[in-house]
């Protein structure tokens, strides 16, 4: 079945792809479609029956070298089939939406066929994602590391014809093998180290490794830190971390389904998905952990910062996409694992909602971006309205405050309200307070620009041309059905799941198939709120994790106490992203409803900081400056400098006096130097022969 | 069969022959039956050299299919494959039906052209297969004297310069060569290759001139191999005759440069110098691992700039042989796996890319990248395969393209990190440049006047590609193809080197005490 799942994906791209001709356009889209829908029914079969056990498969030898041995290979767990939902949902959804989307582009010309190539990208990029979360091995992983990366570079740079697409095309590939730079250097490292690259081999190793030492470079360092932190700068890349961010928000140039599916919900969450795929390493490594929990608040906060004054509807989600996997980082770093699959999983349903919205209000406008040409829209798209208003509620994490209310053990709210809160107690948990502090004001940002989002799209004025107000229409139901579905998932999958993520140990454990064990009583000798909340009393049976590296999904390590921790955090704490999320919501009302002439005026006072913000805290700027400038120059001085004068010049100097004495010899200037080399051969045989002659033959 | 090596390798000059001998006149008729029996004969060649392939017992580290006989003025004539060569027989006896194909186009002294590749592929597989020292350095030298004219003839309007300048190179390289092995002749008193893989060689320190030899012969000897080899590679800095050349070279002398001519230098390392001269190996190593990590940045940093096609893939291959040499000398199993299988797999990809260069500069007359623009629009089929070789260029895993430089970087990371990490770089580059020439070539609006009317790739085009195509996925997938057949062979040598290192430190420390 796991192999049905892997490979329809494939046979639908390739089907699609080169079979169009054959069967028709529309057939070919459906044919890769249905295969998705395959997919994604047979996906939720095996997570919702999946019970704990890791299984592995293997499908075909691949690199064999010596002690290097690698496999193509399914290796199912909890963290895979929670990435199998994700990706195989998101993406039929995605698929079925692109039947609306894709129609009438008008990048194309009349007679053009652009959907079945457009349905073999996205199924192709849903094979790589897959390939990439069933790997059981790091080799494999690339592969479908590398793959979606090609996959995304081909999507942003679907419209071909246009060249902002594919230099933001090349951007994002390039910055990916940045990024991957660091990951294969990890890789080598390991292979050096634990002479495998099997995940199950590096995760026994794992206790090892943080008690070797590696000369790497000039120095000695802990090998389970510096392994830990080259595969983070892969992590960087594909996740759009801050230093590596900078091709995300150029990847909207590729179609809005793409921008859903791959740059909100899959392939940038795979970061996030190899962190916790190498949680035993992690464990071992405090520094490099400290450094991903540092490096994920910053971002969270950086591109919350820049998301305010974009007017770029996709833009503004995209740099909402950076800032809430620097949330997802955050939690890893500080091992909470299973609350960044949470995050992960909750935002997979509605980022991607709220991309497929955004794309049905650019659908509705005839391809206007942005967001100051808007206003007014709820009455003329009511159902994306609704959808969008699903998602911003989701994003901003609206909910019932515990303290409150809750539903047994389970808090009421949005998806994205237990996750990010979720994530937030877990950073006060563990004593960062950077972190905490940071993600709780990127939670006020959030709420600020995602309503801003809100209001400038639905609400006030109707602004830009008229005419395309006027023929704003509701899109296709191909379009909304996607819509529905994801919010339902934006709406209660943090409701439904939030036990198995952020509940108690036993349920985590049973969830990822950790073993675990009773503890008399709580370790730090107090009972938590929800065990209050749930009648529990003090001294009542309480679980800890108890598996080795390597058991189950993922690994948490023995003084790793932060579930427990965050679940005992002051309530101050538990309510201080909902107090940001109201804030946000207030300073937003009162910024773009009762006082729309208030933000220019603030543009105009604070001219400084605005310019900062709107050119991305000149980022972009700085690279063109510190790499590309320089590399196209030093390219160009060691062509013309380094091989025409140095090279060329020393060596042909000197031979060029010599060989055409040669050339006089031979007599024909043009061919001369053939005889040269052909009459300096036979001398040679004739040396050697000679020589062996005269020291008694060959025998 | 007992001489199916002898059968193979003399069919193609046979047929050359035949052309020389038999075929008159230069008019449509006489054109066409060059073709065809140059056409025939190197497909017959592929088809016999199967057999090769599949009778190869892979198990067996040693030398098969050996014949030995004697020679003119008692030479001996012995030729043998193992796991290090067959694969590189394989990859010439593949590559040049597919030459010839896409030359079918040439309208100028078609006979000749003919003779002259066919001749070619003779002497290249002389040297994959030459197990005897004599032998070898003929085919290995005459090899070039084709080459040459194929450049100087048919090449384009800078050909003189550029077959001038690849022959001055080769030369000194030759000459040395060819002392070293006069020197091998007199220590071991023969030229039989087996036996003198089982010599050893002196390595005792020495001073010359008052400088002290770390290695003595062996490292002089290495140095004198080392000199033709490198060039061959070519590893930086004797590099830059090899963009001249490919610019002015046909097409198919591109291709053949590239996918197999360039393979005789790696070949040479991994034949002669690891395993004959270890010591001598190990003194220079840290110097060629630089040369290597130097070769891969700099000439990515160059080709970023290249305003030429032939002369951007010819950069992009230089930084490709960086990888090979690299992987050779990091000396362990990996390594030299890596830089075989990066040799057969850039066999395919650059000689593709080369092709795909050749597709429209027949159609525009221009290796210029700024003349094109926007090919995509008129061209898809063309689009498509160029992208996929520019993927298995860059090493996209599931691409041949990838396993090479994966093995290889992994190899020399176990050896040395400084090196790993600046050759690592090169994925970084290699992106760049290629998608940057992807980009201006095949992307975009086509505006360009010249460009309204440029037609798709022919049948006869995408015949030739489709192999390539073929074996740059299956490799890239299954790469124990090529590697099961590899690996023990190579595993003998990284043991017979590593045993040959360990010896040597014993006798020098029993020297010393």
């Amino acid at each position: 079945m796991e192999t049905i799942i892997l490979f329809a994906p494939l046979v639908g791209a390739l089907l699609c792809g080169f079979g169009w001709r054959l069967f028709g356009e529309s057939a070919a889209q459906w044919i890769a479609t249905s295969l998705l829908f395959l997919s994604a029914i047979l996906s939720w079969v095996v997570f919702l029956t999946f019970d704990g056990t890791t299984e592995q498969i293997q499908i075909l030898r691949f690199i064999e070298s010596g002690s290097l041995s690698t496999d193509w290979s399914i290796r199912l767990d909890r963290l895979t089939a929670i990435m199998l939902i994700v990706i195989t949902t998101v993406s039929s959804l995605v698929h079925l939406y692109s039947f609306g989307y894709m129609a009438d582009d008008p990048q194309w010309r009349e007679g053009e066929s652009y959907k079945p190539r457009f349905f073999a990208y996205l199924s192709f990029f849903t094979f790589a994602m897959l390939m990439l979360v069933t790997a059981d091995n790091l080799v494999q992983m690339f592969f479908g590391w590398e793959g979606v990366g090609v996959a995304s570079y081909l999507l942003i740079g679907f419209y071909y014809r246009k060249p902002s697409a594919n230099a933001a095309a090349i951007k994002a590939f390039v910055v990916n093998r940045v990024g991957d730079f660091g990951f294969a250097l990890g890789i080598f490292g390991l292979f050096f180290l634990t002479d495998s690259i099997r995940f199950d081999d590096i995760f026994a190793a794992a206790p090892d490794l943080a008690e070797t030492q590696l000369t790497f470079l000039w120095g000695e360092w802990n090998a389970a830190n510096l392994i830990a932190m080259l595969l983070f700068i892969g992590a960087m890349g594909k996740s759009a971390q801050l230093l590596l961010h900078t091709w995300l928000p150029d990847a909207m140039e590729g179609p809005t389904p793409v921008s859903a599916l791959i740059h909100a919900a899959t392939m940038v969450t795979a970061g996030v998905f190899l962190v916790c795929r190498m949680s035993p390493l992690i464990e071992f490594a405090p520094e490099a952990a400290a450094f991903i929990t540092f490096l994920g608040a910053l971002t969270a906060f950086f591109a919350a910062t820049v998301g305010l004054v974009q007017t770029d509807i996709k833009r503004v989600i995209a740099y909402s996409t950076c800032s809430q996997l620097g949330y997802m980082f955050v939690a890893a770093g500080v091992g909470m694992y299973s609350a960044a699959m949470f995050h992960l999983l909750t935002h997979a349903f509605f980022k991607a909602m709220l991309f497929l919205g955004a794309g049905s209000v650019i659908h509705a406008m005839h391809h206007e971006q942005d967001m100051m040409n808007y206003g007014a829209l709820r009455k003329k798209i009511p159902y994306t309205f609704m959808a969008m208003m699903i998602g911003t509620l989701a994003i901003t994490g609206v909910g019932i405050p515990v303290w409150i209310f809750t539903l047994g053990e389970i808090p009421i709210g949005f998806a994205g309200f237990q996750s990010k809160d979720a994530i937030v107690e877990s950073a006060y948990a563990a004593g960062t307070g950077f972190s905490f502090w940071a993600l709780v004001i990127a939670a006020l940002f959030t709420s600020f620009y995602s309503w801003r989002l809100m209001f400038l799209t639905f609400y006030g004025e109707a602004r830009g041309d008229k005419h395309t107000h006027d023929h704003a229409h509701e899109s296709p139901v191909t379009m909304l059905i996607p819509l529905g579905v994801l919010s339902l998932g934006a709406i209660f999958a943090g409701m439904v799941w939030y036990g198995s993520f952020f509940g108690h140990v036993d349920k985590v454990a049973k969830f990822y198939g950790i073993p675990y064990a009773e503890e008399g009583e709580d370790h730090a000798g107090a009972i938590t709120l929800r065990d209050k909340a749930a009648g529990k009393k003090e001294g009542e049976h309480h679980y800890v994790f108890a598996g080795k590296p390597g058991e189950g999904a993922i690994y948490i390590g023995e003084d790793n106490t932060v579930l427990d921790d965050a679940h005992k955090v002051p309530y101050w704490v538990k309510t201080s992203p909902f107090a940001a999320m109201l804030i946000g919501f207030l300073m937003a009302y009162w910024f773009y409803i009762k006082n729309p002439s208030l933000p220019a005026k603030l543009a105009e006072n604070q001219r400084p900081l605005y310019l900062f913000l709107k050119n991305k805290w000149y980022f972009d700027e700085a690279y063109n400056f510190l790499f590309i400038q320089p590399a196209l120059w030093i390219g160009k001085q060691l062509w013309k400098k380094g091989d025409g004068n140095v090279i060329d010049g020393s060596i042909n100097g000197i031979s060029m006096g010599i060989v055409p004495f040669f050339t006089r010899l031979a007599g024909r200037a043009q061919s001369g130097y053939i005889f040269t080399y052909a009459f300096a051969m036979v001398i040679g045989i004739a040396v050697l022969v000679t020589w062996m002659t005269l020291s008694g033959g060959a025998n | 069969m007992d001489n199916l090596l002898s059968i193979v390798t003399f069919v193609p000059a046979l047929a050359g022959l035949i052309l020389a001998v038999f075929l008159r006149g230069e008019d449509e008729a006489a054109q066409r039956n060059a073709k065809w029996v140059a056409m025939f004969a190197t497909s017959a060649t592929f088809l016999v050299s199967l057999f090769i392939l599949f009778g190869f017992d892979r198990n067996d580290t040693g030398f098969q299919f050996v014949e030995e006989g004697t020679w003119i003025m008692g030479l001996t004539y012995k030729m043998g494959i193992d796991g290090i060569s067959v694969l590189f027989v394989m990859l010439t006896t593949f590559m040049m039906p597919l030459v010839i194909l896409a030359s079918w186009d040439v309208k100028v002294r078609v006979k000749e052209y003919m003779i002259a590749f066919l001749l070619l592929e003779t002497l290249m597989l002389g040297v994959f297969m030459a197990l005897d020292l004599v032998l070898f350095y003929l085919f290995f030298e005459a090899g070039l004297i084709p080459m040459f004219l194929i450049i100087g003839i048919w090449g384009g309007a800078n050909r003189i310069y550029a077959s001038f300048k690849f022959f001055l190179y080769t030369f000194l390289g030759s000459v040395l060569m060819l002392v070293a092995m006069v020197g091998m002749y007199a220590d071991a008193g023969t030229t039989d290759i087996e036996a003198l893989l089982n010599h050893n060689f002196a390595f005792g320190t020495f001073s010359v001139l008052g400088i002290q030899v770390v290695g003595g012969l062996q490292t002089l000897m290495f140095i004198a191999f080392f000199a033709s080899f490198a060039v061959k590679m070519p590893m930086w800095p004797v590099h830059t005759w090899l963009p001249d050349a490919h610019v002015q070279a046909p097409t198919a002398g591109s291709v053949v440069l590239a996918a197999i001519l360039l393979k005789l230098g790696g070949y040479g390392f991994i034949r002669f110098s690891i395993p004959m001269f270890p010591v001598g190996a190990e003194v220079m190593t840290p110097l060629i691992l630089w040369m290597s990590a130097i070769a891969i940045v700099y000439t990515s940093l160059v080709a970023l700039v290249q305003e030429d096609m032939k002369k951007l893939i010819a950069y992009s291959s230089v930084a490709h042989m960086g990888f090979v040499t690299m992987g050779i000398f990091a000396a362990n199993q990996q390594g030299i796996d890596g830089a075989i299988f990066q040799m057969i797999s850039h066999g395919f990809i650059s000689g593709a890319l080369f092709l795909c260069v050749g597709v429209i500069y027949d159609r525009m007359h221009t290796r210029d990248i700024d003349a094109y623009g926007g090919l995509v629009n008129r061209m898809p089929a063309y689009a498509l395969i160029f992208m996929l070789f520019t993927m298995a260029n860059v090493g996209l895993p599931g691409t041949s393209g990838f396993v090479g430089e994966f093995l290889t970087l992994m190899a020399v990371f176990q050896v040395n990190t400084w090196v790993a990490m600046v050759a690592t770089t090169g994925v970084i580059f290699s992106a760049a440049y290629a998608l940057w020439l992807y980009r201006r070539v095949v992307m975009g609006d086509l505006i360009k006047e010249s460009l309204k009317t440029i037609t798709d790739m022919t049948r006869r085009e995408k015949v030739i590609f489709a192999p390539l195509v073929v074996m740059t996925l299956l490799l890239g997938v299954y790469p124990a193809l090529a590697l099961d057949i590899i690996g023990p062979s190579v595993a003998a040598l990284v043991t017979q080197y590593d045993t040959a290192l360990a010896a040597a430190e014993a006798a020098t420390q029993v020297a010393s005490n």
